[in-house]
């Protein structure tokens, strides 16, 4: 690993995002959307029904928390496709960069992004619905890492698969997340899922994430089995993660379809 | 009198010693073959013309040379050195410039090529890039925005990248593509110069003949994933008995009975 490369990706993504105004608003829009939505349904239901329970909050902590497994699912992929958007691939490519220099790089760029995101969606969901995401105390920062991890993963098999693919595969960049995201309890309980679905749902880092999530919210103490069941998991997504990127990489060199992704 | 033979003996040792070193590289695409067992070498120093029409085998033979494609069978050497096992150390000595990549749209000019003078760790940024933007005639572009350049402004900074750190391989895929006729000739001018100061290698590929009679010491002559001519421009056109390279290509391109002339 050269870090002066890795410094060199890391301040072109600098320029990249800071001199972008629709990559700033981009990065925010969704998240503070999506925020507003949730809060005010929660808001709702936190009226309406004297039935509900008062950890109906946890919708704007699963909400923040599936932004955060979003974006840095996101960085990855997305910093891969400016380069193909911009038609630089080719000089990366052939420039002496490493692919773990690149991805050092985009995990960099994408944790400093998360980092922005989540701060301001705290700080919104505090002053807006009275909803501390510091409630959870210490165990905040392994159920974050662990959905930082776990979009690192998913990041990775997705720019595998455009780079087998193509560009036309670039909706996979948005798409691939949504596909997991009902199968692995992020707004409601694994219990209200099918059973034969429950064991898939147990494969995927973060239902234990979001189970872990509703324990602390519940006050139910740390949920030390969901969080080693999680990190355990993701260990185990990263290393598939680099193995079919680096595999997809040979096929495609292969196969000489770098180069058409690079000129395309 | 004696200093005088002596460099030029070293001169000629330096020209004589093999920098590429192809041998019966073969590339087949799904049982198509592309390139069919093709050697040859690039001496240092020399300015190499790939040339041929459409599915000649010429940019998958670019391609395997800058590692962006695997070659099915066969061997390549750049350096002394394999490039399959040397990669990364024989790029940090290479470099790539073709009118049909480009750089980070939204950054400053002078940003591109920092970013890049960094992953190629080159030395004295600031001074190198201010002589490349002069060498190109190129100096007041430094603080434009490059997704706002013409075609052959853009062209031009891609040239400034590729000498960023004083390349010993340079693979120039036609550079002039996008240029207007007096640009184009400053541009070939500079490259024999660079070539001339530095000793600079370079592979050239072209459809602009005058390019490559003007440009190139030497031209390979592709068809059909075969080498069907090599030596001095002037050399393949008397070999085919023609007036001109353009006639010639002309003729491949057609494939009128010049092949069987040759053949004979």
């Amino acid at each position: 690993m050269n870090w002066r490369r890795v410094g060199a990706l890391i301040l072109r993504y600098t320029f990249l995002y800071t001199r972008s105004m629709p990559r700033i608003l981009e990065m925010f829009f969704w998240p503070v959307m999506d925020l507003l939505v949730w809060g005010f349904v929660t808001m709702y239901l936190l009226k309406a029904g004297k039935a509900v329970p008062s950890y109906i909050t946890f919708l704007i902590g699963s909400m923040i928390f599936w932004d955060i497994l979003y974006r840095s699912q996101q960085a990855i992929t997305i910093s891969f496709l400016e380069d193909v958007w911009a038609r630089n691939l080719l000089n990366i490519f052939v420039a002496p960069i490493r692919v773990s220099e690149f991805i050092a790089a985009t995990y960099a760029v994408g944790f400093v992004k998360i980092m922005v995101i989540v701060a301001l969606l705290t700080v919104l969901a505090f002053s807006l619905y009275s909803f501390n995401l510091f409630i959870m105390g210490i165990s905040l920062i392994p159920l974050f890492v662990n959905l930082l991890l776990m979009g690192w993963a998913i990041g990775m098999m997705t720019t595998a698969l455009i780079v087998r693919l193509g560009q036309s595969a670039e909706a996979l960049a948005w798409g691939i997340p949504f596909l997991i995201q009902p199968v692995c309890a992020v707004f409601y309980p694994l219990s209200i899922l099918p059973k034969w679905l429950q064991p898939v749902s147990l494969a995927i880092p973060a239902t234990h994430v979001f189970e872990g999530m509703r324990q602390v919210l519940e006050n139910k103490g740390m949920p030390v089995g969901h969080l080693w069941a999680a990190f355990g998991l993701n260990l185990l997504y990263l290393a598939a993660g680099a193995l079919i990127f680096s595999r997809m990489f040979q096929v495609a060199r292969r196969k000489g379809l770098l180069a058409k992704l690079g000129t395309q | 009198m004696w200093y005088r033979t002596c460099t030029r003996l070293n001169w000629c040792k330096l020209m004589s010693e093999a920098i590429v070193q192809v041998e019966r590289l073969r590339k087949e695409f799904d049982g198509t073959v592309a390139v069919a067992d093709v050697s040859f070498d690039v001496r240092r120093g020399e300015i190499v013309g790939v040339l041929g029409p459409n599915g000649a085998g010429k940019t998958t033979t670019i391609q395997v040379l800058l590692g962006l494609t695997t070659p099915t069978a066969g061997t390549v050497r750049v350096f002394g050195q394999d490039l399959e096992k040397h990669r990364i150390e024989i790029l940090q000595r290479c470099n790539f410039s073709s009118a049909y990549t480009g750089l980070p749209s939204n950054l400053k000019v002078w940003e591109n090529l920092l970013v890049f003078s960094m992953i190629y760790g080159a030395k004295g940024w600031r001074e190198k890039v201010e002589q490349l933007l002069a060498l190109f005639e190129i100096t007041h572009l430094r603080g434009k925005i490059t997704g706002h350049l013409s075609s052959g402004e853009s062209t031009r900074v891609n040239l400034c990248k590729a000498l960023l750190n004083d390349p010993e391989l340079l693979m120039l895929d036609e550079p002039t593509a996008s240029l207007d006729p007096d640009i184009a000739d400053k541009v070939r001018k500079l490259l024999r110069r660079v070539q001339h100061e530095k000793g600079t290698t370079m592979i050239y590929t072209s459809h602009n003949m005058r390019d490559v009679e003007e440009v190139c010491d030497r031209v390979l002559f592709m068809h059909k994933g075969r080498i069907i001519a090599e030596g001095a421009p002037r050399q393949v056109v008397e070999k085919f008995q023609q007036n001109s390279l353009e006639e010639v290509f002309i003729r491949v391109a057609r494939g009128g009975d010049l092949l069987g002339e040759v053949a004979e």
